[in-house]
Order: C-alpha cells, then sequence, then structure tokens
C-alpha cells in the first residue's frame, strides 16, 4: 500500500530530498506537490548569471516536466496552500484543492526583509528571490537607467552587478561600514568595495534609508542624512525571514522557523520541514549546502532508515559575480585567545587571512586568489594541527613539503575525503571513483552522476582538475563542446571545414570529418543539412530525411499527431477573399480549430496528415504560398499600419515589411527568424523585442536586432540609422546573411549575437559598405533557389509518400 | 506465421518510413540507410508521438515529440528513458514487404 506523501513547496531542498528518496524507497509513496511558484524546480543559486545574462531559464532547470511525470508525481503549480488541517490530515490550496497526507513536509523557503519605510510598496520595488524578480529586472533594466539596490550581502551584490550588466547604473546601499560584513573583514569588504566601484557601481556605506520618494513609480531614495539618489528601480536585498507562517498557523512549534529536530521532525510527528524555512538545532539556514543535508537526513527518515541526524557545520561563501573571486568560511572576529595569519598584495589585489586558535583553523578570509579555500576549509573541517606548516600555510597546500607550484599537485594531494563540491557536499574520492566506476568522461556526465558543480558551479574549475587527475590527458577541459556525440568537432569547426574542404554532401562531411556513427544522429544531421544548404546554395540537394518532421512536411506537428497550417499573410495584410477561402477550407475539412497568431496571421490546427495536400491545393488557388511557421528560417513580418492609416506614422511600415517578407521569405537560417517593422517609436509592432526590429523615424529607419521574447526576455539591440527604405532592405538582408554564415544550428540570433559582439556585427553589416553589398549579393543567390513555395511542389505531387499510409490491412480490405 | 503484403521496399525512402493501417492500429515500417526493414507500433512510449514522423539513424528512431530515441530492433527506449513499443515480424523477400500481424495470426489458426 503506497503512502501519500504531500509536500508544499518546490524549491531545491524538498526536489533534491525526493531524489533521494526515490532512490532510497521507489514506489513507497505517492508524492503530491503544491507550488506557489507556477514552474518547475530550478536552481535558485544561478539567479545570479541569469540577472546577468550569463545563463537562461532553461540552463538552471533542475528537474523538468518529464521528471515529474516519471516519478508520476502531481505537480499543482500556481498553488499557494493556505489551510492545513492536522486532525483530518489534509491540506487546501488557494485555488480549492484539497489533497490527504500520509505523511507532510513544509518546504516554504524564506521571504525576502521588505524594510518598513515609507514607500516600500512603490511600483519599482522588488525583491530579489526568485525567477519573477528576475525577470523584473531585466525588463527594467531595459530602461537603462538608475537603480539602487538596498543591502551589500550576498545576494544585494549579485543583483547590483547583475543589473550593471544589463546597462543600468546601479548604486549599492549597505546599512553596516562595509561590505558582507558577515562574511568578510573590512580588509577584504574594502577590496571588494574598490572592486566593485572599478566596475561602475556606486557604493555607499552606513547609508540608512529613510523612505523611498515616488507618486505611484519609484522616482528615489531619500537617506536619513538628508541625500536624495534618483532612481527608477529598487530592489531589496537586506536579507530574508523563514516563511514559517503555515507552520504557525498549523499550530506547530515556531521558532524563528519551523522547529524541527535532527531528523528534520515538527512538533508533529507525521509532518516534517526542510529548506529555509526549518529551523534546526536553533540554526536556520540560507546556503544550499546545508539545506542539501536537512533533504538527505529527512529523505533517509521518510524512507524509514536510522541515519544519524543534522548536524551544523560552517558553510563556505563565495558570490557569484564573474570576475571577483572571494572566499569566506567560519569565524575571523579578533580575539585574544586568536591569533590571525594576513597575507596582502595590494597591485594584484590579493588578500588572505587565516584565524587560527589552538593551532587550528577557525576562519579563513581569501580574496583575489581563493584556489587554496577547499584545502583550508578540509584543514578546519578535520581541525587539523597546522603548528608544523604554521611557516608557509598562507601560501597554500601547493608550498607544503617544497613541491612545485602546480594545481594539479594541489588536487593530486588532497585526500579522498576532502570536499570539492560545498554545495552538494561531493569529495574528491567520490567523484574519482564514479568516473572510474561509470566510465565517465564530461563534465556533464560528472555533474548528472555525482552532483558536483551542479548547483552554483563555483568549484567547475576544482571539478575538471579532478576529472584532469582521474582521466589524465584524454580530458581537455578547454576543448569545445562537441556537435553531438558522433563527432568531437565544434559546430564552429564543422562549418569551417565544410567550406575549407568544400564539402558538399552529408556523408562528404561524415566521411571526411571522421564522424564516429554511420549515419549521424537527430542532433547532428538537421545541423548538417542546414550549413550545407546555407554553404552550398543551388548545389547542395537538401536532404529531407535529415530534418524534423515539421520542416519534411511543411506543417507543425501537435501533440496528437495532426498538424497546423499557417499560410503567408504578407506584413500581416489580408482582404475578404483570403479570409473566404480560409473560411471554405476550415468547413469542407472540418478543422476543429482556427487561431490568430501572434505573428499577424492564421493558424488552422488539427488537420489530419492526409488531408495536407489537398488543405494546400485549396489554399493556394486562393494565392496562398506556405507560412514557414514550423520552419528554422523566415517566420512572420509584423507590421502596425504606419502612415498609410495612422496619424502618428513616420513611414510606410506596412509597406516595409512586406517588401521584407516577399524578399526575404523561403530563406533558412540557424533558427527561426521573426521580424518587425513599426511607424513610429509608439512601436505598436513590438519591432523591440524581434531577432530583427525595425523602428521607422522621420529621420529614416532605425534598425534593431538581438531581441528575444521566449524563454528568454530581452530587448534588442540598435544597429543603426539608416536613411532611405532601400538602406534598410540592404542591411537587414546583409545581417541575415551573416547570421546565416556563421550562426551554430538553433542559435537565436541575439544569442549569436553576444558571441560574436556588436560592434563586429555593426563593424561588417553597417559600416562596411562593400562588405554588405558582399553578404547581400550571396543572400540573393540563395534565395534563387529557397523560394519555390514548399506546398505548391507537394500539391503537384512531391513527396507524396508522405501524405498516405504504405498500405491498409486487415480491416478497409474487407471493405473494398 | 501469416505474412501479409505491405508493399515494395523501394515505397520507403532510405532512413525514412511509412505507415500501415492495422485493426492492432498503426504500424510504422522503417527502411534504414543500409536497406534493413524494422516494423514497429508508430506511438512512442513516452506520449505516443508518431515514430514513423521521427529521423531514422542507424538503427534508431527519434521521436518528434520529445526526442526519445528508440531502438527499431527491439522496440526499447535508449539512453537514460526506459519503455518499449511492440515490434512487429517483417520479412523481405526480394522487394516485397511482409509482416505478420498477432491477429491475423489467430484468425488464421
Amino acid at each position: 500500500m503506497t503512502e501519500k506523501l504531500v509536500i508544499v513547496g518546490n524549491g531545491m531542498a524538498p526536489g533534491r530530498m525526493l531524489e533521494h528518496l526515490f532512490e532510497k524507497a521507489p514506489g513507497r509513496y505517492e508524492v503530491t506537490i503544491f507550488n506557489a511558484e507556477p514552474r518547475v524546480n530550478y536552481d535558485r543559486i544561478m539567479l545570479s548569471p541569469v540577472l546577468s545574462g550569463e545563463k537562461d531559464y532553461e540552463q538552471i532547470i533542475i528537474h523538468g516536466d518529464g521528471w515529474y511525470i516519471k516519478n508520476g508525481i502531481t505537480l499543482y503549480k500556481g498553488h499557494k496552500i493556505v489551510a492545513i488541517d492536522r486532525a483530518a490530515k489534509t491540506i487546501t490550496s488557494d485555488r480549492g484543492v484539497t489533497a490527504k497526507y500520509d505523511k507532510l513536509v513544509i518546504a516554504t523557503g524564506s521571504t525576502p526583509f521588505i524594510l518598513p519605510v515609507p514607500g516600500n510598496n512603490l511600483a519599482g520595488v522588488l525583491s530579489y528571490r526568485d525567477l519573477d524578480d528576475v525577470q523584473a529586472m531585466m525588463l527594467a533594466a531595459q530602461s537603462r537607467s538608475k537603480a539602487v539596490v538596498i543591502g551589500g550581502g550576498l545576494l544585494g551584490l549579485e543583483a547590483a552587478a547583475g543589473l550593471a550588466m544589463q546597462g543600468m547604473d546601479v548604486t549599492v546601499l549597505h546599512l553596516m561600514p562595509t561590505l558582507m560584513e558577515r562574511q568578510l573583514d573590512p580588509a577584504a569588504g574594502y577590496l571588494l568595495q574598490r572592486e566593485l566601484e572599478n566596475r561602475g557601481l556606486k557604493v555607499i556605506c552606513k547609508a540608512s534609508t529613510k523612505r523611498i520618494l515616488g507618486e505611484r513609480k519609484v522616482e528615489g531614495v531619500e537617506l536619513a542624512d538628508g541625500t536624495v539618489i534618483p532612481c527608477t528601480l529598487v530592489v531589496m536585498a537586506a536579507g530574508i525571514r523563514p516563511s514559517a507562517w503555515l507552520g504557525k498557523s498549523a499550530g506547530l512549534d515556531v521558532n524563528r522557523g519551523i522547529v524541527v529536530d535532527d531528523h528534520m521532525q515538527t512538533s508533529d510527528p507525521d509532518i516534517f520541514s526542510v529548506g529555509e524555512c526549518a529551523e534546526v538545532g536553533g540554526h536556520v539556514y540560507g546556503l544550499v549546502a546545508p539545506l542539501y543535508e536537512m533533504a538527505r537526513v529527512a529523505a533517509a527518515k521518510l524512507a524509514g532508515e536510522d541515519v544519524p541526524g543534522f548536524v551544523h557545520n560552517d558553510t563556505p561563501t563565495k558570490l557569484k559575480v564573474t570576475g571577483i573571486d572571494l572566499f569566506s568560511l567560519g569565524d575571523f572576529a579578533d580575539g585574544d585567545d586568536r591569533q590571525e595569519i594576513v597575507l596582502r598584495d595590494a597591485s594584484a589585489g590579493v588578500y588572505k587571512r587565516l584565524v587560527i586558535k589552538d593551532n587550528r583553523i577557525i576562519g579563513t578570509v581569501l580574496y583575489g586568489e581563493t584556489a587554496d579555500g577547499a584545502w583550508f576549509n578540509d584543514l578546519k573541517k578535520k581541525a587539523t594541527d597546522i603548528t608544523e606548516m604554521r611557516d608557509t600555510l598562507i601560501f597554500g597546500q601547493a608550498y607544503q613539503g617544497g613541491s612545485p607550484l602546480d594545481p594539479m599537485a594541489a588536487v593530486a594531494a588532497l585526500p579522498d575525503d576532502a570536499e570539492i563540491c560545498g554545495c552538494n557536499g561531493v569529495c574528491k574520492g567520490k567523484i574519482v571513483g564514479t568516473i572510474t566506476a561509470k566510465g565517465l568522461s564530461s563534465l556533464d556526465d560528472v555533474r548528472a552522476h555525482t552532483k558536483a558543480s551542479a548547483s552554483c558551479g563555483s568549484c567547475t574549475g576544482l571539478v575538471e582538475q579532478v576529472m584532469k587527475l582521474a582521466l589524465g590527458d584524454s580530458y581537455n577541459p578547454a576543448a569545445v563542446q562537441p556537435m553531438c556525440k558522433c563527432t568531437d568537432l565544434g559546430h564552429d569547426d564543422v562549418r569551417r571545414l565544410i567550406v575549407a574542404k568544400a564539402l558538399k554532401t552529408i556523408p562528404a562531411v561524415m566521411q571526411e570529418l571522421q564522424w564516429k556513427s554511420s549515419c549521424g544522429c537527430a542532433k547532428c544531421r538537421p545541423a548538417l543539412n542546414y550549413y550545407l544548404v546555407a554553404d552550398w546554395p543551388g548545389e547542395y540537394e537538401d536532404d529531407y530525411q535529415s530534418r524534423y518532421i515539421n520542416e519534411r512536411v511543411h506543417a507543425n506537428i501537435q501533440k496528437d499527431g495532426t498538424y497546423s497550417v499557417v499560410p503567408r499573410m504578407w506584413g500581416g495584410m489580408t482582404n475578404a477573399k483570403e479570409l473566404r477561402a480560409i473560411a471554405d477550407v476550415v468547413d469542407k475539412f472540418q478543422i476543429p480549430a482556427v487561431k490568430v497568431t501572434g505573428g499577424q496571421r492564421i493558424d488552422m490546427l488539427g488537420v489530419k496528415k492526409q488531408d495536407l495536400p489537398a488543405v494546400w491545393a485549396d489554399l493556394g488557388e486562393a494565392g496562398f504560398v506556405s507560412g514557414a511557421a514550423y520552419a528554422k528560417g523566415l517566420r512572420t513580418v509584423k507590421t502596425c499600419v504606419g502612415s498609410e492609416w495612422c496619424r502618428f506614422g513616420t513611414q510606410d511600415s506596412t509597406g516595409l515589411g512586406i517588401r521584407l517578407e516577399k524578399f526575404m521569405w523561403g530563406s533558412w537560417t540557424p533558427a527561426k527568424l521573426k521580424l518587425a517593422v513599426s511607424g513610429c517609436p509608439r512601436n505598436c509592432a513590438e519591432a523591440t523585442c524581434k531577432d530583427i526590429g525595425v523602428i521607422c523615424v522621420d529621420s529614416g529607419y532605425e534598425i534593431h536586432f538581438a531581441g528575444a521574447a521566449g524563454l528568454d526576455i530581452k530587448g534588442t539591440e540598435v544597429l543603426g540609422l539608416v536613411k532611405t527604405e532601400d538602406e534598410a532592405l540592404e542591411v537587414i538582408v546583409a545581417l541575415t546573411q551573416m547570421y546565416r554564415e556563421q550562426g551554430r544550428y538553433l542559435e537565436r540570433i541575439y544569442k549569436w549575437t553576444k558571441r560574436v559582439g556588436i560592434p563586429e556585427i555593426r563593424k561588417q553589416v553597417l559600416d562596411d559598405v562593400a562588405r554588405r553589398k558582399e553578404y547581400f549579393d550571396r543572400f540573393v543567390l540563395s534565395q534563387k533557389f529557397a523560394q519555390v513555395d514548399p506546398w505548391s511542389e507537394r500539391v503537384s505531387g512531391k513527396d507524396k509518400h508522405e501524405f498516405k499510409p504504405m498500405a491498409t490491412i486487415g480491416m478497409a480490405q474487407a471493405a473494398e | 506465421m501469416n505474412w501479409t503484403s505491405i508493399g515494395s521496399i523501394t515505397d520507403i525512402p532510405r532512413r525514412g518510413a511509412r505507415c500501415v493501417n492495422t485493426p492492432e492500429g498503426k504500424i510504422a515500417v522503417f527502411r534504414t540507410a543500409e536497406d534493413h526493414v524494422f516494423a514497429i507500433d508508430d506511438h512512442c512510449p513516452h506520449k505516443g508521438g508518431p515514430l514513423s514522423q521521427g529521423i531514422v539513424h542507424g538503427s534508431s528512431v527519434t521521436c518528434p515529440l520529445h526526442n526519445w530515441v528508440i531502438s527499431l530492433e527491439t522496440g526499447k527506449a535508449l539512453g537514460a528513458d526506459e519503455g518499449a513499443v511492440r515490434t512487429i515480424p517483417v520479412k523481405v523477400e526480394g522487394e516485397q514487404l511482409f509482416i505478420a500481424l498477432e491477429a491475423l495470426r489467430n484468425k488464421a489458426a
């Protein structure tokens, strides 16, 4: 009989707990999760890299939807629990769902501390806690205006650095005299402040916030000394509070957090609590390592195992701001019974301090040079007597016993039980052992199997050194990511070699570049097909068997195996004849759903595959061609009505949009390409979140590119202003061709831009007129072969095998 | 076994598939680059995606819906995923293809 396990909260602690639980007691529990956030479990430690733009949401997901399905978990997204009935053993969500539990786990995490000052509820005041906050900050950052971050601790500084990288002018307000005073001594705090100021951040310490100014929206922050800092965004990062109210309302013992014993059991033996909301041994925690330890202990308890309880341990702190190395551990206050060893190198920006008591390390602060952090942590943890090496201790492990200064030697010298990954508590021996036992060879594999460096990632370098140690020269951490398992070459090398060696078929590429599989895989074949289509127009014969189904049958497959059909509506314009033809097709083929798309056209959903050619034939008669809504190629060109109708329009945006679409349709690109043209800066066509956009102004055409409005939200970059429509067309086409020639398959234009750099792109397609013309000409040549309507080809009989069964046996035969 | 003719090997593109409608549901018949022919249920064990629409590589197919890779020889999901589809016996005589279906077999018996 399975028991019902209900979990409130879907963060990293309960996620890890379930991983352990499914391993220890598979099938014992039927699991239901209520998550107030409308999404799956993701790595909150990585929100800072998302904010700074170094990672995106997909990359920080820990458990995708598939994981929940695979483990039979019912996940209620966006449900907040409002009541626990301990007598009936049920809980109820704000959306009215009630679930019965045998065991309940409360993992509601923490809530940000909002300063009790006037104006703290104005629009533009954010906290920094979840993905919604990050997305709101990224959106606010597009204004490129001023932001104030209140709080100079770990979270506040990461938020400030991220906002600065997004182009905002950021001021950090910190109540204490030096930054991160809980983790850093004043000297390191000062070095950190100097480094942040070098990066353009303003830091004001001893700053007491008096109020936030503004009518409805934030306009500034006023300090107790009367200083006013104008800004449009305020981020409160002044600490977190355990979110324990649910436990309190259920009558559980609650102190700062929900009080649990060392096996995570609350005062009700059927209710557990893990994560930031739990208080164990008088401590509440905010760093991931102890939270994961709670998860491990709770899982064991739920699985009925008898394991030692949770023990408090100091966790090292690291700041996740690219280019700033900082490590802090333990207790570093001065004291009569303590000595310190300090090393400073002002010009190199290095500061190291060890706090020693009774010949043992009790605290460590490292700034600028943190490689020895793991070693110092190990010495502290084991309370090693350092008397023998005291003279050279501060220089690090490599200097002990006269061994040469070689990072590999340092890692080699670490004992097997030395902790490499603090977040996940993974030691060196476990990594080496797993590599050997499972034959792992890549960092991804090691992360998947051991979790080392899979959370905050700051120990990645160390993990790679351990891998190098275990694997020898066969592991090269600097190597490029291969395209797929069929080759060791990366996308860029493959593209380069296709041109350099004049490889013009997929078998030729595989032969010459020594593919490891006989005919590739579903990852490399579509990529190679695109590269060959793009590089050898007119010479390469498209390999349909290497295209995804959507591009093979020129429609979008739906979850039930039917297809959706979207014809082109040039620039979003249509007329009665076209609409009538669509209506007729919908009636004739009994198409179950018709929808207006975000790209200003009409989608017919639920078309049976065998009906596709007939549907296309009827649409074709009305003059429609394929809208390529399925293609890694030109999709839509969205427009507003422009100067033709609008009293604000400055140019004929509709006309330019149609011209662009007619010029560029049929072209294949590394990933989908969506355009828009707005007739004035009011931007009704939403051109500033497109792959390429145009904002018409009185003086001409402002060309934008590299926007995103999907998994990522990103405003466009401005490429430049051109005076005429002809020039706008030429620049946009040249930009597209440059992307076609250099982009990696499935890499959207904004990711390609990030790799290549805006100045380089601007130079090649805007400033260098001759170069621009060459790109333009190559695009035009390629279009000669690409602008063939795939629908009419298929109406004429091409690939007809695709659209009907090979045979019908057993049933229809009898009917004949 | 009771073999039913379903057509010629040339009806299927290399590294491709065609469907056969049967009383037991849709069956996907695959032809690999080396002209090996396999038949499996056209129904991915994950979410029922039409495997016949996937990309064929080696003797596997990648489901078009969520990229599960299914072995055409065993019907089993490869890699980290777990699940399997039914495989159906296929016979090649010259260019002609035959499959043996259970229901039809029983009828014959």
